[in-house]
């Protein structure tokens, strides 16, 4: 199996009806999530992609069953369509949505915590089941069904870990890229604890990068767990310079813990594998599960 | 997005905040005019840089003298003192070694000191919370008083739901060992500090140090305000604070087509899609034993224009002796980069190795664009061997 996402998950997309929207929803079709229909304000009614409109996310649960919702909203609006989701009582919203506003998010944070809805996002890929649903930008092709569970702040990186989990003949349960922003929904912590409690997930990655201190929340999971599924862990960032902003709103060093060498020494303290490049991810993992590592 | 201390200093002043009486000068001819107009016993001259450590920097012709903030008794005073730092060279612990030019001065009234304290506002990610930061330890570097005391920062969290009510302030001035007058002023300083914040989304306001007056009044001596560049569109009136003199060409180029660049000091350019993996990228480098000369992200869907916009950035870098160009294409498609690699190598003409590693989408025909282009691209069939390739080549040319 695998954890959040499945083949019968019913997705809606929301800014369905924009160019990203579109792009992205046909390929999640291709791939065969079970897409159930869309929103864009004043487009509704229509149909898309052989698919009905709505004008309201609650106008959608209404007409059928919601189990999550994935936001392509430009930066502006996105923080709204993510509490119009939580208002409508949509179990999972992923927002894939890059530039928001950290306050916004501050906002939002605040509403989710006292809701059941969980948040995947912004500024992240979004979550697969190999060969079950893809909600999200990443390409489909890398995948394989199995049993690694791949955890990321970084999209790309990801993909690294997908495709080299793939070539070594391991596939993936479930895939998460949780973002690079600062303030964000959920985190290595919250992916983490549905990856040690998942029968079908048998080991896992996690890639963390600078910046915040919430791999050390991860690894001090994992130790406290007593998981007996191996863990094979990276940091990016490793040359990057205190106080520079690399790209991700939430990836800067502004303190002793947010240095990659802090979070590996924490990481290597709570009993995970540390892949000595990025080019050895799976290298690392099939080693370790062979007990060669 | 940073801006000087005068112009933090102008916007905090709307929202209430208490500052001295001052003027921006760009010559010593307008330092004599602003410190005959402050007037007063004292006035301070101030370098305007976007670096903290001013006062106990040095200028770079003056090893030993003084720093970036000084005391002048007259007018004639600060007109030299204006003559000594207009376009020299700050360095500071923030600047590193190459320092600064100072191209504007900040004139000030003097100041009564009876305490230094310490007071910043930011978003904290573990609580996604806009976070008060305060201390008695003003006046000093911040990271220095929390390595090493920590008991003497105060923190204090701000409910979005409610914002910042005013017996937190109380408490904070209490715990500052504030008394009398000075705790209604310590409120209205911080609810100045917390609505500039808020109204023009921040990403810090620090005063540093908030002093103490003998009569108990309170005044904002020093100011940094930095913004979260993600809210800059709703802020358009921001926009003409930018100082280009402050920022790094090249980055500003890459912003200008929407790329996220860092330069570095290393040797090796990179080009990568997604911060993530650009940052592997260079650590990956680094591993193989060479240094990187930059970060660049071109992000998920770069057009062919911004493809090529970031080769020839990666390309100006004189200190580059090798690239780099590592591309997963999710929506990226490998043979956009492609035609985008092949077309700015033409117009700049590849004056060093290229090592190009292509996956993802459309793979196929990227490295078939590559191969057919005649031009002498090293292809590398993942990030380990595009890493050994690269630095190979590198130290090959560094040979010969």
């Amino acid at each position: 199996m695998s954890i959040l996402v499945h083949s019968d998950t019913r997705v809606i997309t929301q800014g369905f009806t924009g160019a990203q929207g579109t792009f992205h929803s046909e390929q999640a079709l291709a791939y065969g999530t079970k897409l159930v229909g869309g929103v864009t304000p004043g487009r509704g009614g229509e149909t898309h992609l052989g698919l009905p409109v709505f004008d309201t996310v609650a106008q959608a649960c209404a007409a059928t069953r919601v189990d999550a919702s994935v936001i392509y909203v430009p930066p502006a609006g996105a923080a709204d369509a993510i509490l119009e989701a939580i208002a409508a009582g949509v179990p999972l919203i992923v927002c894939i949505t890059e530039g928001i506003p950290v306050l916004d998010m501050v906002r939002v944070q605040q509403v989710l915590h006292r809701s059941d809805s969980l948040l995947i996002g912004p500024n992240c890929p979004g979550i697969i089941t190999p060969g079950e649903c893809k909600i999200g930008i990443m390409p489909g092709a890398i995948h394989r069904p199995g049993k690694v569970g791949i955890v990321s702040r970084s999209g790309t990186l990801t993909y690294e870990a997908v495709a080299q989990t793939t070539a070594v003949g391991l596939g993936q349960s479930t895939c998460v890229g949780i973002g690079g922003d600062p303030v964000k929904g959920m985190d290595f912590t919250d992916v983490l604890e549905r990856f040690i409690a998942d029968p079908d997930t048998d080991s896992i990655i996690m890639i963390g990068e600078i910046g915040g201190t919430s791999e050390i929340d991860g690894a001090t999971l994992i130790r406290d767990s007593g998981t007996k599924k191996p863990v094979v862990g990276f940091i990016a960032g490793a040359t990057a310079p205190p106080g520079r902003r690399m790209g991700h709103a939430g990836a800067v060093i502004t303190g002793g813990h947010e240095t990659a060498a802090a979070k590996i020494e924490a990481l290597r303290d709570a009993g995970i594998h540390i892949s000595a490049s990025p080019a050895l991810l799976g290298r690392t993992l099939l080693d370790v599960l062979s007990g060669s590592f | 997005m940073n801006i000087h201390e005068y112009q933090a200093k102008a916007l905090l002043k709307g929202f209430g905040m208490p500052v001295l009486d001052g003027r921006v000068v760009r010559s010593p001819d307008e330092a004599l005019v602003a410190a005959r107009t402050i007037g007063g016993p004292i006035v301070v001259v101030k370098a305007q840089i976007h670096a903290g450590g001013r006062g106990a920097g040095h200028f770079a012709d003056d090893p030993g003298g003084k720093g970036g903030v000084r005391l002048a008794r007259t007018p004639d005073d600060a007109q030299q003192a204006a003559v000594a730092m207009l376009d020299s060279t700050l360095i500071t612990r923030q600047t590193g070694p190459a320092g600064r030019v100072v191209r504007r001065l900040y004139i000030e009234a003097g100041c009564e000191i009876a305490r230094e304290l310490y007071l910043s506002l930011l978003v904290d990610r573990a609580t996604g919370r806009i976070v008060i930061v305060a201390s008695q330890d003003g006046g000093m570097a911040i990271e220095d008083v929390a390595a090493a005391t920590p008991e003497r920062i105060l923190k204090e969290a701000i409910d979005p739901a409610t914002g910042l009510s005013d017996y937190q302030a109380r408490n904070l001035a209490a715990r500052l060992d504030l008394h009398g007058r000075s705790i209604r002023a310590f409120t209205t300083v911080l609810r100045a500090a917390y609505e500039a914040f808020v109204s023009l989304d921040a990403a810090i306001v620090e005063i540093n140090p908030l002093v103490v007056t003998g009569s108990g009044d309170l005044v904002a001596l020093d100011a940094k305000m930095s913004f979260d560049d993600n809210a800059l569109f709703r802020h358009p009136e921001l926009e003409e604070l930018r100082d280009e003199n402050e920022e790094d060409p090249r980055e500003r180029e890459a912003a200008r087509h929407g790329l996220a660049y860092v330069g570095l000091d290393g040797t090796i350019g990179c080009m990568v899609n997604g911060a993530g993996l650009a940052m592997a990228t260079m650590d990956i480098i680094k591993m193989e034993g060479e240094e990187p000369a930059n970060f660049l992200d071109v992000g998920g869907g770069a057009s062919r224009e911004r493809v090529a916009a970031a080769f020839r950035i990666v390309l100006s870098d004189q200190k580059v002796r090798g690239i780099l160009v590592n591309i997963f294409g999710g929506i990226m498609r490998c043979d956009i980069i492609a035609e985008a690699i092949v077309a700015a190598s033409r117009e700049t003409g590849l004056r060093v190795p290229l090592v190009v590693r292509l996956a993802g989408t459309n793979v196929e025909r990227g490295e078939e664009i590559l191969s057919r282009s005649g031009l002498k691209i090293i292809p590398a069939s993942d990030l380990g061997d595009a890493a050994r390739k690269i630095v190979a080549a590198v130290r090959a040319e560094g040979v010969a």
